[in-house]
């Protein structure tokens, strides 16, 4: 394998990345998000794989395994355990702007993005941090904006962890010698904040009867 | 040059020829999908032979504009084949008459005279099946475009026999995040193109969720041959540009000698027969979508084209 098929290889797996991500945004039911997330959760492990082959570090290889035991089985396996009815329902999650406008405005931040990390690129360095600086950005923008747009809990939660792996995708390529440690408590971070904030949403959910947040105006139910 | 034009019009032939038969082997395959024995791969041909030799009836309130169609919808994909590679990977004596657009264009106006057929006879499904097909189509168009300057940014060329070395010299190439997502974009842009599922029902014959087929409900006898022949051959010679240009360019006949050239016609099925296999699996596994989730279904397809333009840009 030679360094410019490596790199080619990250460009593509960069691409498939930022469709998962599209597909996050596009998706109607929570099951379908998920299934997104788990995929882009994969692509990420993938990516770290290559830039660990890459510029020969342990950390990244590490990062790839830390990624692939947490995200794509983990954390779809703590949220089915603590919001499972919610997970699986087969309904529509409402959310405030239609999907092909949310599809646009993806593509508008997409663009964004893109601008924002050009000047960046000449302060980063490397090969491989043209592909993964942008669409890191890109991914963390669009995660924000699925918080924003989504009126559950739920679809929120996969938002904040499609942020995360942006943030990651981006890491990976700038500081490929980030400690171990940091790599570590980052990962099992998410793994904490996606089981409180199942358990909280399970409570939200037996107490209201929906996680629509909109809804939760007032402290007290009147 | 005459053997360039008598390959060029062998193409012709070979698209005429075998359009009907991809039909037919993809509604075989998809019956025995679903575990039927379903009608056989030559079905096509008679259909299109019966309806022949059957009289042709004209409603009186329909204009010109009713007649002609079935000729441009049968004229158009034919004047495509003369652009696109089908055959050769070395352009043809009729090659730099017109580029990929321009194809794109002359496969629109034989969409456009079906549109405004189906609305002359005042038949109350066609017109709805019209404006349907016109709605698939604008959202298809941005797509269109977007794949069209993302190759021809890649290539330096718009001209199909150009494009088509671009993305495997090197091989690694293929491989272009770019490239990868070009062909899906253009892969959900066929389907949308081409009437399949998830986007329109082929065999359904329930008139209120059609989409493609309500124009040809007026039709009978040789127009509705043609439009059917002419529905064929546009599904076949989008598959080529798919699987010629952006694919797969291989296999295709490099000398300009006829036995070259014959030999490329079993090739360029064999790979059109693996494209099929593909589309059986995608239309066994998924519903039709509703009419308003079509725009999300291509404003996928117009994203998915977008990033890989930006991906090449920057």
């Amino acid at each position: 394998m030679t360094v410019s098929s490596l790199t080619q290889l990250n460009a593509l797996t960069g691409g498939l990345f930022l469709l998962s991500t599209f597909g996050i945004i596009a998706m109607r039911q929570i099951l379908g998000c998920l299934k997104m997330f788990v995929l882009q959760s994969i692509f990420l492990a993938i990516s770290a794989l290559l830039l660990g082959y890459l510029h020969q570090s342990i950390h990244l290889f590490a990062v790839a395994a830390i990624t692939l035991l947490v995200k794509p089985t983990l954390i779809p396996y703590l949220l089915q355990r603590t919001v499972g009815n919610e997970v699986t329902a087969r309904r529509e999650i409402s959310q405030l702007i239609n999907i092909p406008t949310s599809l646009l405005v993806a593509v508008g931040l997409t663009i964004v993005s893109y601008f924002v990390a050009t000047p960046l690129l000449s302060a980063a360095g490397g090969t491989t941090a043209g592909v993964n600086l942008p669409i890191g950005i890109a991914c963390l923008l669009l995660g924000a904006y699925t918080v924003t747009v989504r009126r559950e809990a739920l679809p929120q939660i996969i938002g904040i962890l499609t942020m995360e792996n942006g943030a990651f995708f981006a890491g990976i390529s700038i500081a490929p010698d980030l400690p171990l440690i940091a790599e570590l408590s980052a990962a099992f971070d998410v793994l904490v904040i996606a089981l409180v904030m199942g358990i909280l949403t399970r409570k939200i959910h037996e107490r209201m009867g929906s996680t629509t947040v909109s809804d939760l105006k007032t402290l007290k139910e009147v | 040059m005459t053997g360039r034009i008598v390959i060029n019009l062998l193409q012709v032939i070979v698209v005429m020829a075998f359009s009907p038969l991809v039909k037919g082997v993809l509604s075989r395959l998809e019956a025995m999908v679903q575990s039927k024995r379903g009608p056989c791969i030559f079905q096509p041909y008679r259909d299109i032979w019966k309806l022949l030799h059957k009289e042709e009836v004209v409603s009186e309130q329909t204009s010109w504009i009713f007649r002609i169609t079935p000729y441009v919808v049968f004229i158009t994909p034919i004047f495509v084949t003369l652009l696109i590679p089908v055959l050769t990977n070395y352009p043809l004596f009729f090659a730099f008459m017109g580029d990929m657009l321009g194809g794109g264009f002359i496969l629109a106006l034989g969409g456009f005279f079906a549109t405004i057929a189906a609305i002359d006879t005042g038949n109350p499904y066609g017109p709805m099946g019209a404006s349907r097909t016109r709605m698939v189509g604008f959202l298809a168009e941005p797509v269109f475009m977007i794949v069209f300057f993302t190759v021809s940014l890649v290539a330096g060329s718009t001209i199909p026999y150009i494009v088509q070395e671009a993305w495997i010299t090197p091989l690694s190439n293929f491989f272009e995040p770019s490239h990868v997502l070009v062909m899906l974009a253009f892969f959900m842009l066929i389907i949308a193109e081409a009437g399949r599922l998830p986007v329109d029902n082929p065999s359904g014959h329930f008139e209120l969720a059609m989409i493609d087929e309500s124009k040809l409900l007026e039709y009978s006898g040789r127009g509705a041959a043609l439009m059917k022949w002419g529905g064929a051959m546009k599904f076949f010679v989008l598959l080529c540009i798919f699987l010629n240009v952006l694919v797969s360019p291989w296999g295709l006949a490099a000398g300009t000698g006829l036995p070259e050239v014959f030999m490329a016609i079993p090739l360029v099925l064999v790979k059109i027969f693996v494209f099929i296999l593909f589309m059986v699996i995608i239309e066994s596994s998924l519903a039709k979508l509703r009419l308003f989730r079509i725009p999300e279904f291509l404003g996928a397809a117009f994203i998915t084209s977008i990033a890989a333009m930006i991906m090449y840009i920057f």
